[in-house]
């Protein structure tokens, strides 16, 4: 079916999951009232970004007051958002979690946890061990937290799970200032028009801005079409609601024309993948 | 050749601009206070201040030896009018004068080193008078040379130049607008008339931006910056200086006896509640 998103680019606040909650709420109702079905929030929204120690302090259950208010408020719209979660056994992930009609529909842990230049999330945090589509009001759908895309086996997983949306909550810090544009952005934007076009999905991407410690996050939220096209793109490196209106038939359109998902064998992909597997003594 | 060292001026002043406004924002303060020694690196520093800030907000002050060149006073105030900040000058001489009447045998790195560390002082002291935080103005190469005083310039509580080169430096002050003179003179630290950092390092900025940016940014190997043409002999002694300058990059080192150690594994980031 056809849906309005908002990528809500916002700027949180290191450490302050009251205050960052607030804004999210706001974000919330704005896009309620617009008329908005769906609203994407970027990767640890509700903790900011450079955690280091504070981890455990602004991890958050799945069944904490903070997050089942969030669940109540998907009555009234759909609800993607990153935040650090704790389990019965005291581990803490980099989360995302998608909200639907007052219920949980999937919780995504950070599969791939950067630790390399200016990335420690490792360290910290605990690794996720599965891609899964799951089922929407809108279809069906695959969450990805930053650099799980940078990984082409997560989102064809999503892909070849059944997934036709993709969403990626990011907090993607900004460097590279010797191009055209900033180096980060072009990269992503590479990324995310190539994965769309392969896997013939539309992308999501919602990705946060403001400082931390000097890093600055660069913003430019879009929405990809399935034909790899950027539809609407948000502010770089500033905060921005970003409105998007998908089409469903853009999807079924690009799907008759670029059919290269139907044609994917997933047969010759496991069993190479399995013998590598075997060949590396695994 | 130099293309690589070539910064998209609009993106890189966007950037620098918004930390300057966000940072100093961020932790409830509204002002901020720089050294304005009349040379470029300063005079970029008060330019993205003005530009994040009211410049009514921006407090800058030029503060003379006795051997300092009237001209670094001349330039500093123009640049305090190009940009429209708050312009004083407090003169250091009677305080490190009155220091080294004890030890008259000081040599020029001692005398440049109190200076130095003199102006910090100053600045510390209207970071508390004004409600102001201290903005520094060392580039990056100067940081990677370690051309610089520990605890002296080298300090400040932000610096929005720290990850650009000479380089960028000169091509960003063009692009802002900072006063042609300024721009154009020979970078000096102006210890004494007729210094010049240039002949003081032994090799030009751009020469050592060059190696800077393929050594450091791009980790480009011995071999690879030989088959680029740079001498060995030149290679070996910037990064010795890297090297040995790199105390003055870290934090004083503690001696760990307990769980949590501050910085090894107590580790919080600077705006953390921010």
């Amino acid at each position: 079916m056809d849906f309005t998103v908002v990528l809500a680019q916002i700027k949180p606040k290191l450490g302050c999951v009251v205050e960052n909650l607030a804004s999210v709420e706001e974000r919330i109702a704005a896009a309620r009232e617009a008329g908005a079905d769906l609203i994407v929030f970027p990767e640890l929204a509700l903790s900011g970004y450079f955690l280091k120690d504070l981890v455990p302090d602004v991890a958050l259950r799945v069944d904490s007051a903070e997050i089942q208010r969030l669940v109540e408020l998907s009555r009234g719209i759909s609800i993607a958002i990153g935040f650090v979660e704790e389990t019965d056994d005291y581990h803490f992930f980099n989360s995302a979690l998608y909200l639907e009609d007052g219920a949980i529909r999937h919780l995504h842990r950070k599969v791939y946890l950067p630790t390399y230049g200016l990335f420690d999330e490792q360290r910290y945090l605990a690794r996720g061990e599965a891609f899964r589509a799951f089922d929407t009001r809108f279809g069906r759908f695959g969450m990805l937290i930053c650099e799980d895309m940078w990984h082409l086996s997560a989102s064809y997983i999503l892909a070849m799970d059944g997934a036709t949306t993709l969403i990626c909550l990011s907090s993607s810090p900004a460097r590279g200032i010797e191009g055209d544009s900033l180096g980060s952005a072009a990269a992503w934007q590479k990324l995310v028009s190539t994965t769309a076009m392969f896997l013939n999905c539309r992308v999501l991407y919602s990705n946060r801005v403001g400082f931390e410690d000097g890093v600055n996050f660069w913003g430019g939220s879009e929405y990809i079409a399935p034909s790899g096209e950027s539809m609407v793109r948000g502010l770089l490196l500033e905060e921005d609601s970003v409105t998007a209106r998908v089409h469903e038939g853009a999807l079924r359109r690009e799907r008759i024309f670029s059919p290269m998902m139907r044609d994917e064998n997933l047969f010759v992909t496991m069993q190479e993948l399995q013998r590598i597997a075997q060949e590396r003594g695994r | 050749m130099m293309s690589e060292l070539l910064a998209n001026t609009e993106l890189l002043r966007k950037i620098l601009v918004g930390f300057v406004r966000e940072e100093v924002r961020k932790v409830g303060i509204s002002k901020v206070v720089l050294g304005l020694s009349g040379g470029i690196d300063s005079a970029l520093v008060a330019f993205i201040a003005a530009e994040a800030l009211d410049p009514e907000n921006v407090h800058a002050i030029c503060m003379p030896y006795r051997t300092s060149n009237p001209e670094s006073e001349k330039h500093a105030r123009l640049v305090a009018e190009a940009c429209g900040i708050r312009f004083s000058v407090v003169p250091i001489t009677t305080m490190v004068d009155a220091y080294f009447e004890k030890f008259p045998d000081a040599d020029n790195m001692r005398r440049g080193n109190k200076m130095a560390r003199e102006r910090m002082t100053i600045l510390f002291d209207h970071s508390a008078l004004l409600r102001a935080l201290v903005l520094g103005t060392s580039n990056k190469t100067e940081l990677l040379l370690g051309y610089g005083t520990l605890y002296g310039d080298m300090a400040s509580a932000l610096n929005p130049i720290g990850d650009i080169y000479k380089s960028q430096v000169w091509q960003l002050s063009a692009a802002m607008g900072v006063p042609r003179e300024v721009i154009e003179k020979q970078p000096s630290a102006d210890l004494w008339a007729g210094q010049t950092d240039e002949e003081e390092l032994g090799f030009s900025y751009r020469q050592v931006d060059k190696l800077l940016f393929r050594m450091v940014d791009k980790r480009l190997t011995r071999q690879e910056l030989a088959a680029e043409g740079f001498d060995g002999e030149f290679v070996e002694s910037i990064h010795a200086k890297i090297q040995n300058s790199h105390f003055k990059r870290r934090l004083p080192v503690i001696a760990k006896v307990s769980n949590r150690t501050i910085d090894r594994d107590f580790r919080y980031a600077r705006d953390w509640g921010k």
